[in-house]
C-alpha cells in the first residue's frame, strides 16, 4: 500500500521518504503507483524508439528542463575532430542530435566541455541532488544513489513514458540494509566494498530491494567512492543503490553549475538533512560486514557475483553441492580457461583498462596516477586510461595525470563508455584477459572471446606494471 | 488521449526451448554491438549470436535455437535469474522477433521483467523444484508442450495438471485487453499536472 503524504510518526528508511514525496497518484485497483521524476538522463542507444514512439504519438517531451542528454556509449574515444568512422554509430549519434533538436532537449554532443559518461555528468553538474528521483535508460543509473537519491535503470518503453510524462509507473521495492563499518587498509578501495558485497549476496541478490549502504567505511569513501559502490548496485540485482546524504555530499555539490545558490542552498540543505533513514526504521533485509576485514578483490568468473580476494584460488566446482552452481561455476571457468585449485595472482594479462561508470573519476585517476608514476607498463600489456568525462579529462590534463600515464606508456584517450561495453571499437580481442576497473565480466562484455577480471584502479594498475594480475599492496 | 493498442494476448500453447542455464544475462541475449540501431529490426537475427554462431559466421550446432526442432517453439525455458545485467529492452524485442511469447524460470532480474511485460512478452516465475520438473518432463519428451494461460494465471501440462503462477495484476490486465501503459499514464494529466503544481522543478537542464 502506497502513503502519499504519511502524517503519522512512523520510522522511515530514506528509500520510503523519497518515494512518499514523489507519488503523483496512489495505486489503486491493482496499479502500480505513479512516481515523479525529478531528473531524466538519456544517451544514443536506449533512446532513438523512445522518440519514434513519441512521434508515432504526436507527443512532446513534457519537461524538457528535467531532460538532459549526452553521447557516451558508442562514440569513439579517439581523435574527437576526426568524423566516427563506424556508420552505423555515426547514425545512432546524429539521430540523438536530431532528437535532442526536434524536441527541445539540451545535449552535451561531441564537444561539448560537458560531454561523457552520463553517470559522470549529472554530479559533475550538480544536477544530481539528494532526495530527487533519477532515471536514465541504462543500469549504472544507480551511480546518482551516492548522492541519496532514488537513481534507477529503466527500458526504452519507460523512457518514452518519462519522456511524455516525466512520470513512471512503479512498483515500491523492498529495501536492503548494506552496513559496512570498520576501516579500510591501504590498497584497499571502494571497488573492493562493492565487490565482496556480490560476493557474497551473488548476482541475483538483491532483486526487488533497494541497497541503502550505511556505516563508517561508506562515510569515508568519499563522494567518488559511494558513487563507485552504487553503481554496480544492479549487478546484485538492486535496480537501486544509496547512501544518505551528509556533509560530504553537501560540500561536493556546493558550488556546482547546477545546485542550489544562496538562500535556496541554505533551504535545499535543511531539507536534505531531513532525509537519512530515521532511528528504528526497519529494512526487509541486512547484512553487514567489516572493511578493516577486506583486502584487494578481483572476480574469476563470468558474472561480477564471482568474485574473491585476489589472495585466494581458483574455486572446485567439484566441491559445489548444488548442481544449477556446480554447472555455472564450470562453464565460467572453461570461459576464463581457469584451473580449479591455480592461484589467481600471476595469471598473465593483456590488458588494463581503467574507466567506465563504475571508475573513471577524478579520485579514481589520480589513484591510479600515483601508482603508475615512475613505472611503466609492462611490455606484454596494453593499458588504457579513459577518462568518465571531457572535464575530468581537462582535470587530469590540468594537474599532470595524463602526462604521468603517457610517460608510463599507457594510452591517454577521450571520454566515454570505451572498452566496458566494447560498442565503439574499444575491445579485446577473442582469448585475451583483461583487468578492468569496470562493472560486468559477462561473457563477450569487453569483445567477443574476451576474458574480464574486474578489480579497483589500484590493482590494474599494479597488474598493468607486471604484466600479471598482481596485489596493489605489494606495491603502495 | 488514448494509447495504442496491440493484439489481446491471453494463453500460449508451445513446445518449449530448454536451456537450463543460470544467470543468462542481457548481454547474452543480444550482445551490446547491435545496440547501435536505431530501430528494433534484424533483432531476431542477432538473439543469443555469440552462443548461436561460430567465429567464422556459421551456425554453432550444440546451440539449442540451432537444432531444427526448436524452430516456431514459443516458450523459452531457463535457469534461475534470467535477464540481468543491463537495461537493454533489445533483449525482449530480440526474444519476440525470434518468436518467443513466454519465458519461464525461476526467477526474473527485475528490468528485465518489466521490460518484457510492456511489451507483452510474458516473464512466468515458478518455484524451483517446478523448474526443475520441467526440465525433466522435456527431457524425457522434448517435444511435451505446455500452455501459459495468463487469464487464468496457469501453467499447464499435457496431462493436465494446472499450476498457478503469479504475474503483476496491473500488467496482466494491460497485455489481456491489448492496451499500452502510456495510455494509462497520459490520461493521468489530471493528476500529474497538479503534482507538478505542488512539485517545482528541482533543476532547470536549459539554464545552468
Amino acid at each position: 500500500m502506497s502513503t502519499p503524504n504519511p502524517t503519522s510518526q512512523r520510522p522511515r528508511t530514506i528509500v520510503e521518504k523519497i518515494w512518499d514525496d514523489h507519488v503523483v497518484a496512489p495505486g489503486t485497483d491493482g496499479a502500480p503507483d505513479v512516481l515523479g521524476i525529478d531528473l531524466h538522463l538519456v544517451h544514443e542507444v536506449t533512446s532513438p524508439q523512445a522518440f519514434d514512439g513519441l512521434r508515432e504519438r504526436g507527443l512532446r517531451v513534457r519537461r524538457p528542463g528535467q531532460t538532459v542528454a549526452t553521447v557516451d556509449h558508442s562514440i569513439p574515444t579517439t581523435d574527437r575532430s576526426l568524423p566516427i568512422v563506424d556508420e552505423i554509430a555515426a547514425k545512432q549519434v546524429s539521430r540523438l542530435e536530431e532528437n535532442c533538436r526536434e524536441f527541445g532537449i539540451p545535449l552535451h554532443g561531441i564537444g561539448s566541455p560537458h560531454q561523457g559518461i552520463v553517470h559522470v555528468i549529472g554530479p559533475e553538474l550538480g544536477l544530481t541532488q539528494p532526495g530527487m528521483t533519477i532515471v536514465c535508460g541504462d543500469s549504472h543509473t544507480a551511480t546518482h544513489g551516492a548522492f541519496g537519491a532514488l537513481a534507477f535503470g529503466i527500458g526504452t518503453t519507460e523512457v518514452e513514458h518519462v519522456l511524455a510524462t516525466q512520470s513512471l509507473l512503479q512498483r515500491r521495492p523492498k529495501t536492503f540494509e548494506v552496513r559496512v563499518d570498520g576501516q579500510l587498509h591501504p590498497g584497499v578501495t571502494a571497488k573492493d566494498i562493492i565487490l565482496s558485497l556480490l560476493s557474497r549476496i551473488g548476482i541475483g541478490g538483491g532483486t526487488g530491494h533497494v541497497f541503502e549502504y550505511r556505516g563508517t567505511a561508506i562515510r569515508a569513501v568519499g563522494m567518488e567512492g559511494r558513487m563507485t559502490i552504487c553503481n554496480m548496485s544492479i549487478e546484485g540485482g538492486a535496480r537501486a543503490g544509496l547512501v544518505a546524504p551528509d556533509d560530504v555530499t553537501f560540500e561536493y555539490l556546493a558550488g556546482r553549475p547546477h545546485a542550489p545558490q544562496g538562500a535556496d542552498w541554505e533551504a535545499a540543505v535543511a531539507a536534505w538533512r531531513r532525509l537519512p533513514t530515521d532511528d528504528g526504521a526497519t529494512y526487509d533485509r541486512s547484512i553487514a560486514f567489516d572493511a578493516g576485514e577486506l583486502t584487494p578483490m578481483v572476480t574469476y568468473g563470468t558474472n561480477p557475483g564471482m568474485g574473491f580476494p585476489i589472495t585466494e584460488r581458483i574455486p572446485d566446482p567439484a566441491r559445489l553441492a548444488d548442481a544449477n552452481q556446480r554447472d555455472s561455476l564450470s562453464a565460467a571457468l572453461e570461459y576464463m580457461a581457469l584451473t580449479p585449485g591455480e592461484p589467481i595472482l600471476g595469471k598473465a594479462i593483456d590488458v588494463v583498462f581503467v574507466g567506465s561508470c563504475t571508475n573513471s573519476r577524478i579520485s579514481d585517476l589520480r589513484e591510479a596516477a600515483r601508482m603508475i608514476r615512475g613505472r611503466h607498463v609492462a611490455d606484454s600489456v596494453r593499458m588504457m586510461v579513459v577518462p568518465g568525462s571531457t572535464e575530468v579529462k581537462r582535470q587530469a590534463e590540468s594537474e599532470g595525470l595524463a602526462q604521468v600515464f603517457r610517460d608510463a606508456g599507457a594510452e591517454w584517450r577521450e571520454a566515454g563508455c570505451s572498452m566496458c561495453i566494447a560498442m565503439n571499437g574499444d575491445q579485446l580481442q577473442p582469448g585475451q584477459y583483461s583487468v578492468s576497473t569496470s562493472n560486468r565480466n559477462f561473457e563477450g562484455r569487453q569483445g567477443k572471446g574476451g576474458r574480464t577480471f574486474l578489480a579497483s584502479p589500484l590493482t590494474a594498475v599494479a597488474s598493468a606494471v607486471t604484466g600479471r594480475l598482481s596485489d596493489p599492496r605489494a606495491l603502495l | 488521449m488514448t494509447g495504442l493498442s496491440r493484439e489481446p494476448f491471453r494463453s500460449v500453447t508451445s513446445a518449449v526451448v530448454p536451456f537450463p542455464r543460470n544467470d543468462i544475462d542481457t548481454d547474452q541475449i543480444i550482445p551490446a554491438r547491435f545496440l547501435k540501431t536505431v530501430n528494433r529490426a534484424g533483432l531476431g537475427e542477432q538473439l543469443f549470436f555469440d552462443w548461436r554462431y561460430l567465429p567464422d559466421g556459421t551456425p554453432n550446432s550444440d546451440f539449442i535455437l540451432n537444432q531444427p526442432s526448436m524452430a516456431g517453439r514459443a516458450v523459452l525455458l531457463a535457469g534461475d535469474n534470467f535477464g540481468c545485467g543491463s537495461s537493454r529492452e533489445h533483449a525482449p524485442w530480440a526474444l519476440m522477433a525470434w518468436g518467443i511469447r513466454a519465458v519461464v524460470s525461476s526467477s526474473f532480474a527485475d528490468i528485465f521483467r518489466n521490460n518484457a511485460l510492456k511489451n507483452g512478452l510474458l516473464p512466468i516465475a515458478v518455484a524451483p523444484e517446478v523448474l526443475d520438473r520441467l526440465f525433466a518432463l522435456v527431457e524425457t519428451d522434448p517435444a511435451t508442450s505446455i500452455t501459459l494461460d495468463l487469464e487464468a494465471q496457469e501453467l499447464r501440462l499435457p496431462d493436465g495438471e494446472a499450476i498457478g503462477f503469479e504475474v503483476d495484476s496491473f500488467a496482466r490486465r494491460m497485455i489481456l485487453d491489448g492496451t499500452d501503459e502510456l495510455g494509462y499514464l497520459l490520461n493521468l494529466e489530471p493528476q500529474i499536472a497538479a503534482y507538478e503544481a505542488s512539485h517545482p522543478a528541482r533543476v532547470d537542464t536549459l539554464h545552468a
